[in-house]
């Protein structure tokens, strides 16, 4: 999704850094196999993101101007939580609800592309007060759960699986509402992820909450 | 053997004392890998010096050894460790991350790409940068 946006915008000031969350280094590297990207795929085995920006799920993006300056913090990256209202035998999704997903797929892209090609005119790069407005409010339980979760990743990559594990639980009780440290210590199962029943039960949990928390940008659901 | 994970990365402190809540380590260790120092008026990081409560100066600093645990948690950052007390995290603490977002100057970090290489966020200044994460999972 992201190489056609990337080669698109080639010839504008631009360029788009994937950065995958994943703590298993090999895990990301079939992906980033097949889709043959032509920018930089980065591997962030300790979220580090998450402790700098407040990355909690993904896809998220942040924008960042040529000065180095936030122009929108991290948000759903034309991501909507359409596969709630999937159905979860025959894994259909009713058209109304198919019809938001892609419409937030490709508002969030025309704001990318806009942004791209007119920078800070754009009307989607927020001024400093508008980006500081959608900061992420960070707490100190989300600050000693980002340290816990780079205890247990380092204690796994050590061989110390039962006490590496642990401290992934803590840190998803510390911090609840992040899904990448949640799905990390979730383990993977050969049909893919939203296979989990642990998954769903938590996607139910939230209730009336959003899985993706809602984009302020014209057009997206 | 104790393994010390900081902002700067990954430190091994071969005699520091990591127990009982305390983390021990020689002035030499704990400047590598936090850049806090013993001086006289504190506990000091470049220009800011935090001065010790008095009557508990025993519990940060002994002789030329400094315990990070008991100054990070003075700092109100999260320190957290294994039971054995063989690995320590010394993380930043929330107000402090909250500070560097508010800002907006985007916080660098450096990351290695599928054949190890390293890219900072920095290297791509002078672009408009499309920031996104996604995972195998």
């Amino acid at each position: 999704m992201w190489q056609a946006l990337h080669e698109e915008l080639a010839q504008e000031n631009f360029t788009v850094i994937a950065v995958a969350m994943d703590s298993r280094e090999g895990d990301p590297l079939p992906w980033i196999e097949a889709a043959k990207p032509t920018y930089p795929t980065l591997i962030d085995r300790e979220h580090r993101l998450a402790e700098l920006y407040g990355v909690v799920n993904v896809p998220q993006a942040i924008w960042i101007d040529e000065a180095g300056r936030i122009v929108r913090p991290a948000e759903a990256a034309g991501a909507y939580e359409g596969f709630r209202k999937m159905n979860r035998v025959t894994r259909e999704v009713p058209e109304d609800t198919a019809r938001l997903t892609a419409l937030a797929k490709t508002n969030y892209l025309n704001a990318v592309r806009d942004w791209a090609r007119r920078g800070e005119a754009s009307e989607h790069a927020l001024s400093a007060e508008g980006a500081r407005a959608h900061l992420p409010v960070l707490t100190e339980d989300m600050a000693t759960a980002q340290a816990m979760f780079r205890l247990g990743q380092f204690l796994l990559r050590h061989g110390e699986k039962e006490e590496g594990e642990h401290w992934l639980r803590e840190a998803s009780r510390r911090h609840p509402e992040s899904w990448c440290i949640w799905r990390q210590g979730a383990g993977v199962t050969e049909l893919g992820l939203a296979a989990l029943p642990d998954f769903w039960e938590r996607v139910d949990a939230l209730g009336e909450k959003r899985y993706y928390a809602p984009v302020d940008m014209k057009g997206m659901p | 053997m104790t393994t010390v994970l900081t902002e700067a990365g990954e430190f091994e402190a071969p005699d520091a004392a990591g127990s009982d809540g305390a983390l021990w380590l020689s002035g030499r260790e704990a400047e590598d890998a936090t850049g806090w120092v013993a001086k006289p008026e504190g506990i000091c990081k470049g220009d800011i010096c935090v001065p010790l409560p008095p009557g508990r100066e025993q519990e940060f600093v002994r002789g030329s050894r400094l315990n990070l645990a008991a100054l990070w948690r003075h700092l109100g950052q999260p320190a957290v460790h294994s039971d054995r007390g063989h690995v320590w995290v010394l993380g930043a603490s929330a107000r402090e991350r909250s500070a560097a977002l508010g800002s907006l100057e985007a916080p660098d970090f450096t990351l290695p790409d599928a054949s190890g290489r390293p890219h900072s966020l920095s290297d791509y200044r002078g672009k408009n940068v499309f920031l996104v994460t996604w995972a195998s999972w």
